[in-house]
Parts: C-alpha cells; sequence; structure tokens
C-alpha cells in the first residue's frame, strides 16, 4: 500500500469530521475493546508473566539468527519448508509461485498484517487468483475495498449500518436478497458464504502470532475459527510471518499466550489457539498436503541492535490501541500505511522512513497510557521521542518548526534566560477571564479551543520557593 | 542448482547476514544460547485435583461453552442423545473413530457415523488430548483417529472429556505432549479450544458462531 503518511494533518482532521467513523470508534472504551482490567485483576500473576515476556523476546532477538535457523530446521524436519524473503516483492513472487505450482485458482485467507505489507491481494488478482478474506473483519473490508483500520479488529471503523449496506450490496448475487440489520443476522449470513469459500479454495494463507523454534511449528490465535478451516481444508497452507515472531519453546509460548489474550480482549484465552506443524502425517484423515512458511524481514534485521528494536517485541496484542486517546479519535486509516496506533506510530518510520513517517510518533500527547498497558513493556514514548530527535536531525521538518525548535532548544541549554522568558509569558499570558480566544502564534490551537491563560508564577518559581516540596 | 535456488539461498544468506551485522556476530552459534529465565505458572494452574476439576467447569462455563458432568463411559451415549433433544438438534452424529468403543447402539435414536467431518455434519463429537482447568480450554489433536475438522466445521462440537484428562495448565499439555511425540516433536495439528467460536469485529459486540462450531458442549465423565 502506497504510505499517505505525509497527509496525516489533513486525513486526521477528515476523520475528526468523520460521524460514523466516530460512532464506530466509540465501542473502543466498552468491554471488548478495554476488557483487559478484569481478567488481569484475576490473575496475580500478571506481572511476573509481563516481566518473563519481555525477557524472552529480548533474549530472541538477541540470537535471532540462530532460532531462526533452528525453526527452519524443524520445519523441514517435519516435511515443510521456509522461504526466506529480503522484501515485500520477493515474498509476493513466492507466494504466487507456491499458488501457481498447484494450479491454484482461489485462495482463502486468515488475517494477517505481513499479507498487508506484501500488498498480496492485488498481486494475487492481478495474476488471476481471487483471494478470499475470511476473518469478517477482513472480510467486511474486502467487500469495502479498503484496508485494516486496526491490527486485530480491521473493521472497527465501520458501523453496524454500514456492513448491512455492504453484505446487502454484495450478497443479492448470491442469493441474499434481504437487508438483515441485527449483528447476529449478519454474521450467519457471512458464516453461510464463506462456508463455501473454504471448501473451495486450493490454498490457504494464514498469518502468525508466533514460530517456535523447538518444535517448527506456527501458531495463529483466533476467535472465530477462520484461520483454521482456512488451513485444513486447501491442499497447501501457506504462513506469512516476519522474523521477529520467532520464539525458542513450548513453554516460552506458554508465557506469551497468557498475556496476549488478557491484553487483547480481556479473555482468559482466545477461542482458538492452534499450533500447525509441517503438512498432515500419512495417517492424517485431514490437512493440508503441504506447508510453506515465508519468513519476511523488510527491513527488521536492521532494527536489531538499535535504540528501536523494542518495538520488535510487540505481540500483536492491540491494547495500546484502545487506550490511546488519538487512535481513538481518527482511526486508523488517517495513520496512512499498514500499522496504526501507538505501535503502528513507533514501527513505521522503521519501515518506510522516517522522511515518510515522521508525523505518526509527532502526533502523540506522550501521555504514557500505551507504555502502561503494554504486556510487553514497549517504551513507546520512548520511540516517538527516538523518531522525532531522528526527524529533527534529518531536518525532515519544515524550516519554520525548525526555526522555533531551534529556538527553544538554545534556551532550554540556558537556564536563566529560559527562567526569565517564562516569567515574562506567564506575565503576559495571565489573564482575569482566564482564556484566550486567540492568541497569536498559535492560531492552530485557538482555532478549535481557548488557550488557558497562565495563573500564578511559573512552575520554576514555584518549586524554588516551595524548596521542592509539594504543600 | 536452478535460478530460482540460487536466489532461494542467497536471500536467505543475505538475511542472515544482516541479522548477525546488527548483532554484532561474526559467525552461527555453535550451541544454543544460555538463558536462566524460568516462565512463571500461574497458581490457578497448579490445583489439587478436586478443586481442579471444579476450576475447569467455572472456566469452560465462563467461556459460554455448556458442560454436563455424568458417571460411568458407558452413560456417555445418552448424555449425548438427551444434550441434542435439549437443543432440538437432530440426533444425527458424526463420532471421531477415537470413540469407536463407546456402546453408541444404547441411545437407539443417535445416528453415528464415524470419520473426517462432511460439510453437511451438524454435529461432531470427539474426545480431547487433555484440558486445561486454568482457563477452561479442551486441548485437541489431530492424528489417525482425530480428525481435526471434527472440531471446526461442525455447528456443535461435542466432547467427550474424561476427569482425569483435565490437567493443570499449558505446561501440563506440554508435558503431555513431550512424553507422548518425542521432544521437540508436534501433531500435525493442535487446537486449543476456549468456548465456542465467535466474533467481536461488528462494533466490538460478541456474537457466537463465527466460522467454527456456534455450540461447545463438554460432557464430562467421572468415575462411578
Amino acid at each position: 500500500m502506497e504510505p499517505t503518511t505525509l497527509n496525516f494533518k489533513a486525513q486526521a482532521r477528515d476523520a475528526l469530521a468523520d460521524e460514523p467513523l466516530r460512532s464506530a470508534l466509540s465501542h473502543l472504551s466498552g468491554n471488548v475493546g478495554r476488557g483487559r482490567d478484569a481478567a488481569i485483576a484475576a490473575l496475580p500473576e500478571f506481572d511476573a508473566l509481563r516481566d518473563r515476556a519481555v525477557e524472552i523476546k529480548n533474549h530472541t532477538l538477541a540470537n535471532l539468527d540462530f532460532y531462526l535457523e533452528k525453526f527452519e530446521e524443524k520445519v523441514n524436519e517435519s516435511g515443510g519448508h521456509v522461504h526466506w524473503c529480503r522484501d515485500p516483492e520477493e515474498a509476493r513472487e513466492k507466494v504466487l509461485e507456491l499458488c501457481q505450482s498447484v494450479d491454484a485458482k482461489s485462495v482463502t485467507k486468515g488475517k494477517s498484517m505481513i499479507s498487508e505489507e506484501m500488498e498480496l491481494n492485488p498481486f494475487l488478482e492481478e495474476n488471476g487468483i481471487t483471494p478470499v478474506e475470511t476473518d469478517l473483519g477482513e472480510y467486511i473490508i474486502q467487500l469495502a475495498g479498503e484496508t485494516p483500520s486496526h491490527i486485530i479488529a480491521p473493521a472497527i471503523h465501520k458501523t453496524k449500518d454500514q456492513v448491512s449496506d455492504l453484505f446487502h450490496k454484495h450478497h443479492q448475487a448470491l442469493g441474499k436478497m434481504e437487508r438483515l440489520s441485527e449483528g447476529e443476522d449478519l454474521v450467519a449470513e457471512a458464516r453461510d458464504i464463506l462456508r463455501d469459500k473454504y471448501l473451495a479454495a486450493d490454498v490457504g494463507i494464514t498469518g502468525a502470532n508466533f514460530l517456535i523454534s523447538e518444535t517448527g511449528s506456527t501458531v495463529i490465535v483466533t476467535n472465530e475459527g477462520n484461520g483454521d478451516l482456512t488451513q485444513m481444508l486447501p491442499k497447501m497452507h501457506i504462513v506469512l510471518a516476519s522474523l521477529e515472531k520467532v520464539v525458542p519453546n513450548l513453554d516460552d509460548v506458554a508465557t506469551l499466550l497468557r498475556v496476549l489474550a488478557r491484553s487483547a480482549s480481556g479473555q482468559e484465552m482466545s477461542v482458538y489457539t492452534t499450533f500447525s506443524t509441517g503438512p498432515r502425517r500419512a495417517d492424517d484423515p485431514d490437512g493440508p498436503d503441504a506447508f510453506h512458511v515465508i519468513l519476511l524481514d523488510n527491513g527488521r534485521s536492521e532494527m536489531l541492535g538499535t535504540e528501536i528494536q523494542d518495538i520488535l517485541r510487540c505481540i500483536r496484542c492491540g491494547a495500546c490501541f484502545a487506550h490511546c486517546p488519538v487512535y481513538s479519535s481518527i482511526g486508523g486509516h488517517a495513520y496512512g500505511w499498514v500499522y496504526s496506533g501507538p505501535m503502528g506510530a513507533a514501527l513505521t518510520p522503521a519501515l518506510i522512513g522516517v522522511e515518510q513517517g515522521h508525523h505518526l510518533p509527532s502526533a502523540s500527547p506522550i501521555c504514557g497510557r500505551c507504555e502502561e498497558v503494554c504486556p510487553m513493556r514497549i517504551p513507546l514514548p520512548k520511540l516517538f521521542r527516538h523518531w522525532r530527535e531522528r526527524a529533527f536531525e534529518q531536518k525532515v521538518y519544515g524550516a519554520r518548526v525548525r526555526f522555533a525548535q531551534n529556538i527553544w532548544g538554545w534556551a532550554a541549554r540556558h537556564p536563566r534566560i529560559y527562567r526569565l522568558a517564562g516569567r515574562i509569558a506567564a506575565n503576559m499570558l495571565s489573564r482575569p477571564s482566564g482564556r484566550f480566544r486567540w492568541l497569536p502564534f498559535a492560531g492552530g490551537w485557538t482555532k478549535s479551543r481557548d488557550f488557558p491563560a497562565a495563573t500564578g508564577t511559573t512552575f520554576a518559581d514555584q518549586w524554588r520557593a516551595k524548596r521542592g516540596s509539594r504543600s | 542448482m536452478t535460478a530460482g535456488n540460487s536466489r532461494a539461498a542467497t536471500s536467505r544468506a543475505e538475511v542472515l547476514g544482516k541479522i548477525r551485522k546488527s548483532l554484532q556476530r561474526d559467525a552461527p552459534l555453535s550451541e544454543t544460547p544460555s538463558e536462566s529465565g524460568v516462565n512463571p505458572v500461574p497458581a490457578r494452574a497448579q490445583l489439587p485435583d478436586a478443586e481442579r476439576l471444579e476450576l475447569f467447569v467455572r472456566y469452560a462455563e465462563a467461556s459460554q461453552a455448556s458442560v454436563t458432568r455424568i458417571k460411568g463411559g458407558e452413560n456417555v451415549p445418552k448424555a449425548v442423545a438427551d444434550f441434542l433433544a435439549g437443543q432440538n438438534l437432530a440426533p444425527k452424529i458424526r463420532v471421531a473413530p477415537e470413540l469407536d468403543q463407546i456402546p453408541w447402539e444404547q441411545a437407539p435414536l443417535l445416528e453415528a457415523e464415524f470419520g473426517k467431518a462432511d460439510p453437511e455434519d451438524a454435529v461432531g463429537v470427539t474426545g480431547a488430548y487433555c484440558a486445561l482447568a486454568e482457563t477452561g480450554t479442551i486441548m485437541m489433536i489431530s492424528g489417525e483417529d482425530r480428525p481435526s475438522t471434527l472440531t471446526m466445521l461442525p455447528e456443535t462440537h461435542v466432547v467427550v472429556l474424561r476427569a482425569d484428562q483435565v490437567v493443570g495448565g499449558l505446561q501440563d499439555g506440554w508435558s503431555r505432549l513431550r512424553e507422548d511425540f518425542g521432544e521437540g516433536q508436534m501433531p500435525r495439528t493442535a487446537i486449543f479450544v476456549t468456548g465456542p467460536s465467535r466474533t467481536g469485529d461488528i462494533e466490538l459486540t460478541m456474537f457466537l458462531g463465527a466460522h467454527g462450531p456456534r455450540r461447545l458442549h463438554i460432557i464430562l465423565v467421572e468415575d462411578d
């Protein structure tokens, strides 16, 4: 997908004015969106598990070559194949080649963000293969011709009404004439239609939440069971995964699973956690005849050992999305590329470059809620600051912004001048009414809200007067 | 070596080379890197027998599975027939071959066929590999007499579970696998099932029966 990240500001403005979008996003603050609290309260060991989860990922990343090679060895041993791909182009060529090797006409797909990175669907279509998304959210946006706006709830930007319209429009050709309005009926209709697609598919493509080095298994976590039907009915199962999904062994996966579902939806465990190892065995009555894993790098190998390595710990639970004031206001599409929300703001500049992606980490109040809820303790605000510094160094900000930042930076390094300027500003910005409707150089702020007036002396002066005591 | 193969080899070498460069490592490690961390096991995954069974039932029901507790394996056919009747479902079942020792003929109305699931099968009846008290989860594995499709295709999944199959938590499931299959070995498919299929993809409201079974019913068989 061609990034539109540079249009972030305009896209965010449009999103704020989009009534159906705001209505759809309002559900994020409900039980499924923020359900983690109760599930975490019921597990006293949650914080210990979190610490261990961080340790597992850090250890794996520090030895990534070893665990990937061992994973490959185990996949081979179980009769599967691993394909290392440097970039999205190479990965989708490989998928096409595999599909063509079994004369595939139609392909069912489980949810995969790596597939979005690869822009796999349009590529398969161009080559005469029909991809069918089977995760309900992905299916909805495929009908709408859109991309996911959330890593685990891809159609979160759609209202039920919009889904009704979409189904009505697209399902009539399949003999479903009635426009349904109840969520339950919509789910049942999609179930019915996708049944046939599963059965007709030649290849099933899924993503992976984890790859296990000890056994050569790939793991998917779903609530719908679509990923299971996708992989067990066709003759070939292709798994799309990026390098950092690998973990050493089954016991480590247990720890990661224990923090994943609780953080994602507040469930004790997602409905289906599925481990796939190689193709079907000689005696198995069902399952795929062939098993292939696409291992995509796409810039990850270069993130290792740098300040942004921490984002590679991400297990894509989505907790940071539900707790982000920015994401909750504008949704995912405004971000302009595959990944949105706090994790997307930290990851995107690494994958598409800071020149393209710099608005995303800038659009954060650094309130820290994302870091607080992250099961993998990823220091997201620190990563945002990292990108802001890189953006400043690489001069991607406009001259005006850089001028202002330079002045501020200079003042901040001269405490006397900084304090003096602070006092002058506090004086000038005090006002009996308590607010400003308009301020020079702050039109962007005062256009949509009042600027609060300063009251009393500066923080530094109060701090001094009270000698650092709070009362 | 064909052109495709040599390109694949190049990509592999390049990706691994970049990783090693970033990790400032000249050559592959010769042995497994040491790591001293221990994966914590929640206390509730380590309960004594009786409590473990209660916890399993509690969490299974919380996940919206239904549970019937019966005494003695010979009563399974009746329990299945009763459940289907209670749900107004036709007494026609597709049974995993692993359960062919159960005296199905004792429930005369039950029409039992064995084997993997057909798309038309409405009810699948299977055993389980084991079950996890920790989260009310059923562990299913694929094998000669355990078709995976029975877990996923039919609208109703009935699981026949012996009480002694209920273990504490995930790590006990791994221990069993390691014992049965050997260190580092897995069956083709292992599915951990916690409740019936659902989706939150329409306005983050949960609806049951997305693609997998709409109903998950567990018949928990205790000794006489």
